[in-house]
Order: structure tokens, then C-alpha cells, then sequence
């Protein structure tokens, strides 16, 4: 219990800092900043890149679902992979990748980061979307259709209802993942929330604006998981009755799968293939006039380094919260979840700020020093490992805990004996997919990395913004190759599972 | 000597009601079977007496020591009392012998004492697999096993047959409860199938609404039921209004003879194998129509109409199998059980 509470307090830390420092000068500064013109427009620019990209992404993200699912799609099981795959790259490799063929993408008119985060993010509607229409029993649509609706009338009024929390889940974290990106934006040099906060911090003396900034930035997020929350409503969405649903009959696309197969096609080609042709033009190039092998090798390790300080870190802390909440119900052990949960909504530059606020405050020795990096990492991402041992925790039935208590061990041993042993391969699961992920990190470890340490994302981020397109290529190949091997792990390793 | 396991007035609410001041004696080497419906209370009995849970009320003392009661909850850990659960519960990151000598101290846990369980379960030399390897049958005796091997004061088991299906059932029944008297271990166990319940042990404890209502001998539960509710619920029942005179009692089969001494009116409990349809002995009888048969191949279940509309079912042998509308002569044979009603 109390390893769990302290990794909760350590959570929320960060966040409770950022609050007092941005009413440090006095709540009449804060809101002063707050009620600026400039404000106004930033949280208008902002929500509208959302909405724009949120929108966009619902549009492909069912019609390619309902395709890779419910059609005769020429191809369809290779699409269902295919299709999902750009969740692997990450925005700033896509941004420089549009930029480097594109240049006039970039700019405040914001078709550059619109173009880039719809290619990047679709697939978070699309997974849960095809996933609901794997799971709805076609029965219903069939009762409807013998009840005198077409099958355009059967998908709107039986099928779509039924993707409901789906589509609000993905579309949510569309949103989030928009509201929260810096890669993109900042590569692109669209004024949303994050690069106005970033630029704030690292230009100006007074970094009272910057966590104002940063607050107002967490308010807009928490309100859209609220709202999530309330669309999701009382409806069951559960099947009702016994039976096991059967898979649907596909539908036969006829003369359509031509254009159904360019739809398809033409998303996942831009998606995938203009970031591949990127990267491969310019490692091309740069290899016959610069490649430094001896800059490439050190950022590539430090990459692999702090990516694996950073899981081994967070997986610990998150054991004890995890295991807690999966075995004892009750309000403590939930409420220490929710708070650990807390770093999914709020964007890694808003963490990275307030990491720094903290530490200069608490331990100015440690200032861009590797624990507070690791500690921003620990907030960001211990909701993915809490998140991991949860699972595999409470997949393990409670008969067996209590029959190696019977068996005379305390609660201590079945927690060494039993359940963790039990949970050892979700765990380690999660481990791979904090490390994937902090790899691919680029806010907070732009802000919070000692000294002279480079990671393979910062190397990329800084040559591309001195639109060296050819220097910046290496890195950004070696990353993606770097993030393929654990995504590679983690795919087999659930595929052998289930 | 002391008790093995002794429950007394043990209270036990969730939403409503669960236990109700129930009474429990298990002696030593006994194995008792909970008998009773669904939602009894059976399984909750055994959570307190394993100690998962703790009582609202009364105390629970296993082999003499206060392990449940006022003020008193001792940890599972330190009860002394192995559980068998539904389905096994095996580890499955652990071998059958690991699994099996996971309650026994650190520096035995390889040693002899798990061969010997196991040899005991007759398993021996199966050791070395892991639980997805064996059969359901034998992981429930691995269950059993790991249950022995710390010498236990009691042995609780949860339905641990339910999950194999029938024509294993009765085999692993019989196999598990030879391990048992040959551990001389104490066991509960709990079962709502009354066949299993009759089969298996040396006592029956039938659980109602939260209180054992009877505890005796499986023979003595079915011949001599404690009332009307216990001679419907364990074995199949034919109930008849009657009028008791002194040691007879006037039925719509004629006057039967009871046990006990009784006045008025009574319900009169026959056993469907005590009717014999045509009987050859000079047994007094009345006159049946055959309604309906079902056949089950050692015997068969008719369903006969009395001349006064009362319907009774008769076992028969298979042989025995007149088609429907027979005409017929029925008679009872031995003493039947009636209660006031």
C-alpha cells in the first residue's frame, strides 16, 4: 500500500507544482495572461486544429474500418495491418518528411500540421472502430433488415449506434493526441498550445507565462476527457442474451472495389509511403555527401539508454499501483490509479514544465540532470505500465492467492510466489511498451536533457529545423528501425497470447 | 480428542442473510459433505472457515484452537486449513511437484514429502510436468495433493468435481476420497449434487437458508430425513397425504406401516424403489393405471395414476416396463416416513 501511495504523490507531484508557480506572481497575473487577446486566439487555433484533424480522422477511420472489416476488399486481411501501421510513426518523422518535399506546408495557416497529425492519427479511430464491428453480433443488422430497412437505413440506425463509444474513445484520443503534440506543430511552425509554451520557456526570462499557458492547456484537456465520459452514457452496449455472435457476412463490393481499394490505398500511401520515400531519399543523399557515423552512434545510444532507464524505472513504480488496484477494489486503490492515470491527459511539454518548476524548486542541483528526465518520463507514461500489470493481474484468479495463503504463505511471499510470477509477462509487456514510447519522446527530453546528451529525436528535431533535411534523415531512419524491433516483440509476443 | 473442526452459531451477512447461526462438527479423519442449494451458504461457510473472510458472529475452532470469533481473526496463513478450490486453482507457472510442495517449508519443498503425496493421489513420477499437461481428473488430485502435503488440521473442498464432466466424475470421486482416509485427513466438502454428496461421505451436513438442518450418516439422511424438506431434497421423494393411526398410517395406497407413533393428518414420504408394480409375494395392493415411462436402461421411472387421481412414481427394473395405460397392481414395501403437516 505504501510504495503505491508514494508513486501516486510522486505523479501528481509535478502537476500540484505547476499549479503554484503559475499563480506565483499573483493570481492577478495569471489571469491577466490569461485574459489577452493573444490567449483567445491560441485557444481558438488550437481547438480548431482538433476539430479539424478529430473530424477527419472519424472519416477515414470508419470508412476504413467498415472496409477491412465488412467488405470483400480485394487484399482485406493485409489491409487490416497495413492500415493501422502509421500509428508507429512518429509526427516529428512525418513532419519532416511532408516538409522536406514541401516546404510551403509549414506556416500558421496550419494545412502542414493539419496534413501530418490526420495521416498520423486516424488509426486511433480506426483500431477501436473495427474492433466494436468485429464484435457486434451482424444479427441485429439482420432482424433490422428483415424489419423492411436497407442496409444503408440497417448501418445508420443499428450498426453506427452501436460504434458509439468507439468512435467517441478514438475520437477523443485524436483530440488529445492533437491538443497534446509538439512534433508536428512545432515542426511545421503552427502556433498551437504547445510550440507558443515551448517558445515561451525557452526565449524568455520570466517563465510565469509559460505555466500559465501550460495550466490553461491541462484545463482543455481535462474538460474533453470529461466530456468523453458523459457521451458514453447509460446505454448497455453489450450483447444481451446467450449464444456466441457469429462474424458477419462480407459484403461484396462489386464495382466499387476500385475506388473502395484507391481509398484505401491512397490513405495508407500517403500515410506510409511519403515519410519511407523521405527518409530514404535523404539517408541516400546524405550518405554520399555527410553521414557521420560518429554523431549517428552516440545520440543512437543515449536514445536506447535513457529509453531504458526510463521503463525500467516506471515499471517498478508502477508494480505496486497496478497490483493494488487489481486486487483490492475499494476507494484508496482506485483513487491511487487515477491519479497515476493522470500523465495520459496532459501533454509531455506541460509535464516537462513542470518537472522543471519542481526541481529548480526542490533540488536545483538536479536540474537538467538524467533523474529529473527520468521522472518526467515516469509521469508520462506510468499510466501504459500501470495500465500493463492491471491487466495481467487481475487476469489471474483470486482462487489461487487464496490458496497459496491457505498453503501458509503471507501476503508478502504470494505476492513474490504467485502473483507476480503470473503477471511477469504482461508486465514485462508493458516494460517494452514504455520503452518504445519514450524513445520516441520529444518535448520533454528537448526540455529536460542534460547537457550535451542528444537523443536520435532531438538530433532530428534540431537538423530539421535548420532545414538540413539531409543530416536530419539518418537519425529518423535509425529511430524507426530502433522502434521496430520492440514494436516487432510486442505484436508477436500478444499475437502467440490470443 | 479434540474436534477437528467445530462451528458454532456462525452469522454471516452480505446483502441478506447468508449463515444464521449454523453448527458444524467435523471429528477427526471424517469427511463430511455440505449438502445444500445453491445460495445456501455452503461456499461462504467454507471462506470463513478458511478465513478469506471474516464471521459477523459466532466462532470457528479448528483442531481446538479459536481461529474465528469474537475479536479473533486469525489469517489464512496461520488456519492450518488446506483448500481444494472448484476447477483446482493449479499455479500454472509451476510444476505439478512445485505446486504441490509449495505449503511445505523452504528446505522441503524438492524433497521426499511431495513424491509422497503425490505417490498417494497416484500420481507418482508426474512431477516433472507442468499443470496444462494433465487431465482434468488428475489435476484435481494435484489440487488434492498440494491440499495434503502440509498435513493439514482440515481440508476444505469447494465443488472440486463440478468442472469434470460425468464419467470422470465418479472415478475421480472415489480416487479422491481413498486419498483422503488414506492421508486420515479431515475434510469438508461442499456439493450441491446430492448423488455425490450420499457417495462419498461419512457424514452429511444438509445446509437450508443459512442453517445445517440435518447431520448424519448419508444412509440415515436418506431413510430417516429430518423433515419433509430434507426427504425431498436429498433423493428422489413420492409425497402422500395420509392419515396416521398409531404405527400405520391410511394412505391412497392402502395402509402403510411408519417408524414412530403419530395422530392426524400427515404427509407420507415413499421412496419411488419402495412401489412394486405386480409384485408376486402376496404384498397388499391397489389398482394403478400406467400415465407415463422413462427409461434409463438399468431401471425405469413409471408414472402411475391411483383410482382417486393421486399420481405416484414407481422404480422398476428395466425388465418391468408396461406401455401407457396399463392396468396394474401396486404395492409398498418396507416402512415409510410421514410427518405432521
Amino acid at each position: 500500500m505504501l510504495p503505491a501511495v508514494a508513486t501516486a504523490l510522486l505523479a501528481l507531484a509535478p502537476l500540484v507544482y505547476l499549479v503554484v508557480r503559475a499563480l506565483e506572481d499573483g493570481v492577478g497575473t495569471a489571469a491577466g495572461l490569461l485574459w489577452r487577446e493573444r490567449t483567445a486566439w491560441l485557444l481558438v487555433r488550437s481547438l480548431l486544429l482538433a476539430t479539424a484533424v478529430t473530424a477527419a480522422c472519424l472519416v477515414l477511420g470508419v470508412a476504413l474500418a467498415w472496409l477491412t472489416t465488412r467488405t470483400r476488399l480485394p487484399g482485406r486481411r493485409a489491409w487490416v495491418v497495413v492500415a493501422a501501421l502509421p500509428l508507429a510513426v512518429p509526427t516529428y518523422v512525418a513532419a519532416f518528411a511532408w516538409l522536406s518535399f514541401l516546404p510551403g506546408l509549414a506556416g500558421s495557416r496550419g494545412v502542414g500540421a493539419f496534413v501530418v497529425l490526420t495521416t498520423c492519427c486516424y488509426p486511433y479511430v480506426l483500431l477501436p472502430v473495427a474492433a466494436a464491428l468485429r464484435r457486434a453480433d451482424p444479427a441485429g443488422e439482420e432482424v433490422a433488415r428483415s424489419l423492411g430497412l436497407t442496409a444503408w437505413q440497417a448501418f445508420r440506425r443499428v450498426t453506427l449506434p452501436q460504434l458509439r463509444p468507439a468512435l467517441a474513445a478514438g475520437g477523443l484520443l485524436v483530440a488529445l493526441y492533437v491538443l497534446s503534440d509538439f512534433g508536428a506543430v512545432s515542426i511545421m511552425r503552427f502556433d498551437a498550445f504547445t510550440r507558443v509554451i515551448y517558445n515561451s520557456y525557452s526565449s524568455a526570462f520570466d517563465r510565469t507565462p509559460a505555466a500559465v499557458l501550460g495550466l490553461l492547456l491541462v484545463a482543455v484537456t481535462l474538460v474533453l476527457v470529461w466530456l468523453e465520459g458523459r457521451s458514453r452514457g447509460r446505454a448497455g452496449y453489450s450483447r444481451v442474451g446467450q449464444g456466441g455472435p457469429r462474424t458477419a457476412a462480407l459484403v461484396p463490393l462489386g464495382r466499387t472495389a476500385v475506388p473502395a481499394l484507391a481509398l484505401v490505398g491512397g490513405v495508407t500511401a500517403v500515410s506510409l509511403g511519403v515519410p519511407a520515400a523521405a527518409l530514404v531519399y535523404w539517408t541516400a543523399r546524405g550518405a554520399s555527401t555527410s553521414l557521420d557515423a560518429g554523431e549517428l552512434l552516440p545520440a543512437a545510444l543515449t536514445s536506447l539508454g535513457v529509453a531504458a532507464l526510463g521503463a525500467l524505472v516506471t515499471t517498478l513504480l508502477a508494480v505496486p499501483v497496478g497490483v493494488l488496484a487489481a486486487r483490492r477494489g475499494g476507494r484508496l486503490p482506485r483513487l491511487l490509479e487515477r491519479a497515476s492515470y493522470l500523465g495520459h491527459a496532459l501533454p509531455g511539454i506541460v509535464v516537462a514544465l513542470a518537472v522543471v518548476f519542481l526541481s529548480l524548486r526542490v533540488v536545483p542541483a538536479l536540474y537538467q540532470e538524467l533523474p529529473v528526465l527520468v521522472l518526467a518520463y515516469v509521469v508520462l507514461f506510468l499510466p501504459l505500465a500501470v495500465g500493463a500489470v492491471h491487466a495481467s493481474a487481475a487476469q489471474s484468479p483470486p482462487a489461487l492467492e487464496e490458496v497459496a495463503r491457505s498453503a501458509g504463505s503471507s501476503p508478502a511471499a504470494v505476492l513474490r510466489r504467485v502473483t507476480l510470477p503470473l503477471a511477469a509477462p504482461g508486465i514485462g509487456a508493458g516494460a517494452v511498451l514504455v520503452f518504445l514510447t519514450v524513445m520516441k519522446e520529444l518535448p520533454a527530453t528537448l526540455v529536460l536533457r542534460p547537457l550535451g546528451y542528444d537523443t536520435l529525436a532531438t538530433r532530428l528535431w534540431t537538423e530539421t529545423g535548420v532545414a538540413d533535411y539531409a543530416a536530419a534523415a539518418p537519425y529518423a531512419a535509425l529511430l524507426v528501425l530502433l522502434s521496430a524491433v520492440p514494436a516487432w516483440v510486442l505484436t508477436t509476443r500478444t499475437g502467440e497470447r490470443s | 480428542m479434540t474436534r477437528a473442526l467445530q462451528v458454532r452459531g456462525l452469522r454471516k451477512a452480505y446483502d441478506a442473510p447468508v449463515l444464521a447461526g449454523l453448527d458444524l462438527d467435523v471429528e477427526p479423519g471424517q469427511l463430511v459433505t455440505l449438502l445444500g442449494p445453491s445460495g445456501c451458504g455452503k461456499t461462504t461457510l467454507l471462506r470463513l472457515v478458511a478465513g478469506f473472510d471474516s464471521a459477523d458472529g459466532g466462532t470457528v475452532e479448528v483442531a481446538g484452537r479459536l481461529v474465528e470469533g469474537p475479536g479473533a481473526h486469525l489469517p489464512p496463513e496461520r488456519r492450518r486449513v488446506a483448500v481444494v478450490p472448484q476447477e483446482g486453482a493449479l499455479f500454472p507457472h509451476l510444476s505439478v511437484a512445485a505446486n504441490v510442495g509449495f505449503g511445505l517449508p523452504r528446505g522441503q519443498r524438492t524433497g521426499r514429502r511431495t513424491e509422497e503425496v503425490l505417490e498417494l493421489v497416484g500420481l507418482a513420477g508426474l512431477g516433472g510436468r507442468m499443470p496444462h499437461e494433465l487431465s482434468g481428473g488428475q489435476q484435481q488430485r494435484v489440487a488434492v495433493a498440494r491440499a495434503l502435503a502440509p498435513g493439514p488440521s482440515l481440508v476444505l473442498l469447494d465443488e472440486p468435481f463440478s468442472a469434470l464432466d460425468a464419467g470422470l466424475r465418479a472415478q475421480v470421486r472415489a480416487e479422491v476420497r481413498a486419498s483422503l482416509h488414506a492421508a486420515g485427513a479431515s475434510a469438508v466438502l461442499v456439493t450441491h449434487d446430492q448423488q455425490e454428496a450420499l457417495s462419498v461421505a461419512d457424514v452429511v451436513a444438509v445446509v437450508r437458508e443459512g442453517r445445517v438442518v440435518q447431520a448424519a450418516a448419508p444412509w440415515e439422511v436418506y431413510s430417516a430425513p429430518a423433515d419433509l424438506g430434507v426427504a425431498t431434497f436429498v433423493g428422489e421423494a413420492v409425497v402422500l397425504r395420509g392419515e396416521a393411526v398409531g404405527k400405520a398410517v391410511d394412505t391412497p395406497l392402502g395402509r402403510l406401516a411408519v417408524g414412530a407413533v403419530l395422530h392426524g393428518a400427515v404427509d407420507v414420504v415413499v421412496r419411488p424403489e419402495q412401489l412394486d408394480v405386480d409384485p408376486r409375494d402376496g404384498l397388499p395392493t391397489v389398482a394403478a393405471v400406467v400415465a407415463d415411462r422413462v427409461f434409463y436402461g438399468h431401471d425405469a421411472l413409471l408414472r402411475l395414476r391411483l383410482p382417486d387421481g393421486t399420481e405416484v412414481t414407481a422404480r422398476t427394473p428395466g425388465s418391468a416396463f408396461p406401455p401407457p395405460g396399463s392396468s396394474v397392481r401396486l404395492g409398498c414395501r418396507g416402512d415409510v416416513v410421514a410427518f405432521a403437516g
